[in-house]
């Protein structure tokens, strides 16, 4: 393998219902500055049935081409399907760093293209950079049970890819009259092919926390002890019309589903305000909630990692701070006659 | 029906400590347990086996001491086990992984060809979630990840019935057998184990296999040689600088923070009560 046969940055462009992911805009505006300092070409790749029209919307966030596979057969997401065409677009026009979404299509089709094409892939980086003089991606994970972020890299293997948590990288503002080039693509799969079929989808929002769009989270560590303290988060959350999250631990522990887990293996969360309340803050917590606006962490601990990234910090017994909150608050509600309402 | 399940040695990261100079795990203090995910993997081939008759396997790769989590798995329902261990495999990536375990599994397939293979989402311990999938691939058969109900299983036309999760919900999938899922924890209930299957776990003996045992193998794509990703550098990322910490007693920390959101306008807002 030529490694210097390899140049540009892709960034896999998922789409469900017409509509672009937001991880894949966020990850333009990422690739965007890694193909800057490389000084190559960024392309969007997108892969469905009628999808044209979203390549504008591609090149607005930042590419500088797209390269696009429009089939009947690709109107829904398989595996099969979806990485022949990527198969079919890595070969002929060999990138040097592929990225995607790490959600559940983006790791699936990401999982399967590194194994076709023999190359490494990493999961759910949460930091992007590359170095100009070698060229290599450094993808930035955080490394299992330490407080501490490791650095992978795929030395002779083309191309390096990555999964990127979303909500981690910002996107670019769209620029509607940015120009780029949109280049069709053909492969011949037949639906015989496939040895899948999807034969319904269903958006089901009731099992979902909703936490990725709360606009404020109470969140619980096992510092609230057990079950029957927790739910003073229920009930602050309550109070002032909040979603509940969790850790890791407390999502272990049954006290909650795993859809209501912030961090790494759970949800990355951007609300306005974000309460931690009896959580240390491991650094797989705080990579999914570090970008809230506004953090108040309420610890025992006056040295707990969670500090570090509050906007305020209490330090105390949640027990006690947070009967007092939620009376503050009821207080206000009464005094002032409403319902908190967020801009 | 022949089902293999995939299953991974982990240290449990709910009692792992850290050590507070490196940063890094003490993996002495954290006990070995059956990944969380793939006894969920196991579990679910109980269930289809409950329904379609037939056997179940359980493959892992990992030192000799591996073989605890093959006698779980026999504890929780399954028929025999095979542990591939040997030098050569250690210090393996996905792809790596991958790899030889589908060496493994093709040796398996021709004793007892293979319908279904079952891998849990992930392991705790590495979070990647990228082993299922590559197997798939290596053994050519279609992999659906993020399975959140088996519904129907049809020995006949050759065929099953899914629900893979998503992110907004979940999709009702078909697939040809064999095929390869990757199952979510929501799947099932761990049941409690019979007292025979506790007895005949505690007796298993699984069956042992080196790299030698498997055919076709081209060592270079084994372990640390053939994976294609290393760890370049581990950092503790630089601590920000952090908020401002309150003071005084639980009262007055409490009106501050309440005085300051107040502030926040531009946040929250009271809204009058129609």
């Amino acid at each position: 393998m030529n490694l210097d046969d390899y140049r540009g940055v892709w960034v896999f462009i998922e789409q469900n219902d017409e509509k672009i992911e937001g991880v894949s805009l966020e990850l333009l505006g990422a690739g965007r500055k890694l193909a800057d300092k490389l000084q190559v070409p960024l392309a969007g790749f997108l892969l469905g049935h009628e999808v044209k029209p979203l390549a504008k919307e591609v090149i607005a966030y930042g590419a500088d081409m797209v390269y696009l596979i429009d089939l009947p057969v690709l109107k829904h997401y398989r595996t099969e399907s979806f990485m022949k065409g990527v198969m079919h677009l890595a070969k002929q026009y060999k990138p040097e760093i592929i990225l995607y979404g790490a959600t559940p299509n983006g790791k699936d089709l990401a999982s399967a293209v590194a194994t076709d094409l023999s190359t490494g892939l990493t999961a759910d980086t949460t930091m992007l950079d590359v170095d100009i003089d070698s060229r290599l991606l450094e993808a930035s994970r955080p490394a299992f049970g330490g407080n501490i972020m490791a650095t992978i890299l795929c030395k002779k293997h083309r191309p390096q890819m990555a999964t990127v948590r979303p909500k981690v990288m910002k996107a670019l503002e769209p620029d509607a009259s940015r120009l780029g080039k949109i280049i069709e693509e053909k492969i011949s799969v037949e639906e015989e092919d496939i040895r899948t079929k999807v034969l319904q989808i269903v958006n089901d929002v009731t099992k979902k926390a909703n936490l990725a769009d709360a606009h404020v989270i109470v969140c619980g560590g096992k510092g609230m002890g057990d079950l029957q303290n927790f739910q003073l988060i229920y009930e602050l959350a309550d109070t002032i019309g909040a979603s509940v999250g969790g850790t890791r631990d407390v999502v272990e522990a049954g006290w909650l589903r795993h859809e209501q887990q912030v961090g790494q293996t759970g949800e990355t969360v951007t609300p306005k305000i974000y309460f931690a309340i009896g959580i240390s803050g491991a650094i797989q917590h705080v990579v999914g909630m570090k970008n809230s606006e506004f953090i108040i962490a309420i610890n025992k601990d006056p040295n707990a990692p969670i500090f570090d990234v509050s906007t305020y910090g209490i330090v105390g017994d949640a027990m006690e701070i947070v009967p007092k909150l939620i009376a503050q608050f009821k207080k206000l509600k009464a005094e002032k006659g409403g319902e908190m309402i967020y801009v | 029906m022949h089902i293999v399940v995939c299953v991974k040695q982990v240290p449990d990261t709910k009692i792992i400590k850290i050590n507070p100079k490196t940063n890094t795990l003490d993996r002495r203090s954290a006990p070995a347990i059956l990944n969380p995910y793939d006894a969920h993997a196991v579990q679910e081939a109980v269930k289809i086996k409950e329904l379609t008759g037939g056997s179940i396997s359980v493959l892992s790769m990992g030192p000799p001491q591996a073989t605890a989590v093959i006698k779980k798995s026999i504890e929780i329902g399954a028929d025999r086990g095979y542990l591939i261990t040997d030098r050569a495999f250690a210090g393996a990536d996905t792809l790596a992984t991958s790899y030889a375990l589908s060496k493994a599994l093709e040796r398996i397939n021709k004793d007892h060809p293979v319908d279904m293979i079952i891998c849990g989402k992930h392991a705790i311990d590495g979070d990647t979630g990228q082993v299922g999938p590559g197997i798939a691939r290596r053994m050519d058969i279609p992999p659906v990840t993020n399975v959140i109900e088996v519904t129907e299983v049809n020995q006949k036309e050759k065929t099953v019935l899914l629900k893979r999760k998503l992110t907004n919900g979940y999709e009702l999938i078909q697939s040809e057998l064999p095929c390869l899922l990757t199952v979510e924890k929501e799947i099932n209930e761990i049941e409690y184990s019979p007292m025979p299957n506790m007895i005949e776990a505690a007796r298993y003996e699984p069956i042992i296999w080196a790299v030698s045992d498997l055919e076709n193998v081209d060592r270079a794509q084994l372990g640390l040689k053939g994976s294609p990703t290393i760890v370049g550098k581990m950092f503790t990322p630089p601590r920000p600088e952090g908020g401002k910490k309150l003071e005084g007693s639980a009262d007055e920390q409490v009106s501050q923070i309440m005085e300051v959101l107040m502030e926040k306008k531009d946040l929250f807002t009271l809204q009058p009560s129609k």
